[in-house]
């Protein structure tokens, strides 16, 4: 995108105008996310920056809201920190407990979503497959649906049949609502996949099974990987059918949050959205080294 | 003549062992279909049962309401044997006051209240009290004695309600969804002035939806643009400023615009530090409509920038250069041969981002306060607060229509088997 030579004074100025506009969007973009870094150590309960910390003043900056974290909902937060105290934060902690739900919620959902969504790209992928469009369609349509519509049916539905207020049946819920990026990421994978490869292990006479295991899953592995990923992102950040269909028992980071932000706003959310901030960007950098291998794997290599 | 080319009927083409090669392709063909089939039935029968069958449960809730029927099955039955009475004689009252009794027995005088008090204000507590009286009556006459009690129950205006009320099936969360109501006479009328809210939500929503998508589109098309054309080592790199908010969770996107928006918040504090307003002149960005827009177009805009960098990047450069070369200024050739060609990636993430922003719930929940409120929150608050399930169905079931109107419109221009992330 490098101006030519023989550019304009007028086409100058607007390139130069261009670039500064997308500067401002990619702020728009970035800045959001990063405000909360440092807004998350702030030593006094407010959501914006204090004279001290405008000042980098280390008294203006504090771990407050972290600690908090651990103390929020414990029952004697007070007690020296040995080892009755953490076992106090691992049981009662109100955050830990959203945490410990929403990594086994997740987990379990992604694991489900996974293995059927993975069967059924490889099903949807082959050309021989009766109403193909149809189905995709349906299948995809978890994705496009209002949350709260798909919420609200749920929550009639697991009411008739006792799966409120359950693990199982936010499970059930979350493997559900990502599946379709589960059948998006390896129907794309599988689109560059040689096919040659599995007919010759088939005329070596190797057995379906060992087919799928030795050539075909080393092949799509990033993509049902990356797959995975979207997975456990949609589960780990959704919130509406929670609020419809979970109790207490079962409250996830996200719905303590929504409840923090509607109830008792404290700064304590935005070490939480801090936290969650570096945990996506390790997942970022994740999806971006499965894709570069994908692309190696595939023969497509970067420019 | 022709009689040369026509293979002999007899000599069909078998396979090795045989059968006829057209039955043995046929039956190739079919096993390979099944084969594909099968691996895809686990899943199907999965989203049926927790997707399809909850939402087309929660369609029939939408037109079926067996409240008043299930509670109250003996004035149900007098009324439809006697479809054109208005306000019933002693035998009618007889049949109300027996099912009162029961149901302060069973406590669902409560339930039938409500129900009733959809479409009659007052009616709940009418229902309650009247129960409690019934469950003492000793005997007729049970006209006089409820009317005795409360005049409201021989208001024609009241029958017609519970007329309405015990049918199970009806249009009536519908009609109520688009600000419809019955009047005294049982016809269909708009709602009072300052109570039609649905469809001017309705219509809030498609407009602040294609507000939204209109928003991403001019902010997203520069950037994609931009990505498209830098050499890959470098929009690889800028790829993260797309890339981090759409994998950071919703919710931390909204905290982190709450924190900005506030009065109190880095915004409004860096216009007052700058000097653009003073410190009693504090913009309001948020709880309104400005805080959903802005956030909102924050959230949805790499669902716009990803469709629209796919597309351009498939955009040989070599056709503005020809247009140059032929003599056409810059702005020609991007808007007559550049342009035209990103309409299907314009087409992807408008209707993309618009479908979502229909059915946004968080995110004008937490900063869009009452003017900033969509569609969606008036079935959450249905749902969770006044318990009208069958009107949140209602408005839920022509939400979902328009979606997927929209996604079945998506699915014809763009095919859903072409999205992509990342």
């Amino acid at each position: 995108m490098a101006l030519p030579a023989h550019a304009s004074t007028g086409e100058r100025v607007w390139h130069y105008c261009y670039l500064g506009i997308c500067c401002l969007i990619f702020l728009f973009l970035i800045a959001p996310i990063l405000i909360i870094m440092p807004l998350s150590f702030n030593a006094e309960p407010y959501f914006t920056f204090t004279q001290k910390m405008m000042a980098l003043d280390p008294e203006g900056y504090s771990l407050r809201w972290y600690d908090k974290i651990l103390t929020f909902g414990m029952a004697n937060p007070d007690i020296p920190r040995e080892a009755a105290w953490w076992s106090d934060a691992w049981n009662n902690a109100t955050w830990l407990h959203a945490m410990k739900n929403s990594a086994l919620i997740g987990i379990v959902a992604t694991v489900f979503a996974t293995g059927l969504g993975t069967l059924a790209a490889l099903g949807l992928s082959r050309p021989e497959m009766p109403f193909r469009r149809a189905i995709m369609a349906l299948l995809i349509s978890p994705m496009i649906v209002p949350l709260i519509i798909t919420a609200t049916g749920m929550f009639f539905f697991y009411s008739a049949t006792g799966l409120a207020h359950t693990f199982i049946g936010i499970v059930m819920a979350h493997a559900m609502l990502g599946i379709p990026f589960v059948i998006i990421t390896v129907t794309a994978t599988l689109v560059g996949f040689d096919h040659s490869l599995t007919r010759a292990a088939a005329s070596l006479g190797a057995m379906p099974s060992t087919i799928f295991r030795q050539i075909t899953l080393p092949l799509i592995l990033p993509g049902v990987i990356s797959g995975a990923l979207f997975a456990f992102v949609t589960s780990f950040d959704e919130v509406v059918v929670v609020l419809f269909v979970a109790s207490y028992d079962q409250r996830t980071i996200p719905l303590q949050m929504w409840n923090g932000i509607r109830e008792q706003i404290s700064p304590t959310i935005l070490a939480v959205a801090a936290i969650l901030v570096v945990f996506s960007i390790v997942l970022l950098t994740t999806i971006e080294l499965l894709r570069r291998r994908s692309e190696r794997l595939r023969g497509i290599s970067p420019g | 003549m022709a009689d040369f080319d026509q293979p002999d009927t007899d000599a069909v083409l078998t396979t090795a062992d045989g059968r006829p090669l057209r039955q043995a392709l046929d039956r190739a063909m079919r096993r390979a279909r099944w084969r594909a089939f099968l691996l895809v039935v686990p899943l199907l029968l999965f989203v049926v049962v927790t997707f399809a069958v909850p939402i087309v449960q929660m369609l029939y809730l939408s037109i079926h309401n067996p409240v008043f029927s299930d509670h109250m099955p003996r004035i149900t039955a007098y009324l439809k044997a006697h479809p054109d009475v208005g306000v019933p004689g002693e035998e009618g009252f007889k049949a109300l006051a027996l099912d009162l009794a029961d149901a302060k027995k069973n406590r669902t005088a409560g339930q039938v209240g409500v129900r009733v008090n959809y479409d009659r204000a007052g009616s709940n507590s009418l229902f309650k009290s009247g129960a409690r009286k019934a469950a003492k009556f000793k005997g007729p006459p049970y006209k006089e004695k409820l009317l005795n009690y409360r005049q409201d129950w021989g208001e024609a205006h009241l029958w017609n309600v519970i007329r309405r009320a015990s049918h199970a099936h009806t249009l009536g969360f519908y009609a109520a969804a688009l600000d419809f109501t019955y009047d005294a006479g049982g016809e269909l009328v708009r709602v009072e002035p300052e109570r039609q809210i649905y469809v001017m939500l309705y219509l809030r929503t498609f407009f602040l939806s294609a507000l939204i998508a209109g928003l991403c589109l001019l902010l997203g098309f520069p950037v994609a643009h931009l990505l498209a054309t830098l050499p890959l080592r470098y929009s690889n790199l800028l790829m993260i400023f797309v890339l981090l908010p759409f994998w950071t969770s919703l919710l931390v996107r909204t905290t982190s615009w709450i924190s900005l928006l506030q009065s109190q918040g880095v915004l409004n504090d860096l216009m007052v530090a700058i000097g653009i307003i003073g410190d009693d002149g504090r913009v309001q960005l948020m709880y309104n409509q400005y805080g959903t827009i802005i956030a909102m177009t924050h959230i949805l805009l790499p669902f716009m920038i990803l469709p629209l960098y796919s597309v351009m990047k498939t955009i040989q450069p070599v056709y503005v250069r020809a247009a140059r070369s032929l003599g056409a200024t810059s702005l020609t050739a991007f808007l007559k041969v550049y342009f035209p060609q990103t309409v299907p990636g314009i087409g992807a993430g408008t209707l993309l981002v618009f479908i979502l922003a229909i059915g946004y719930y968080i995110t004008p929940a937490l900063v869009g306060g009452s003017s900033g409120e969509l569609i969606s929150n008036q079935i959450a608050f249905h749902m969770l607060k006044s318990l009208n399930w069958s009107l949140a169905a209602a408005l839920g079931a022509l939400l979902l229509f328009g979606v997927l109107g929209l996604y079945w419109l998506y699915d014809r221009l763009i095919g859903v088997d072409n999205m992509k992330f990342g």
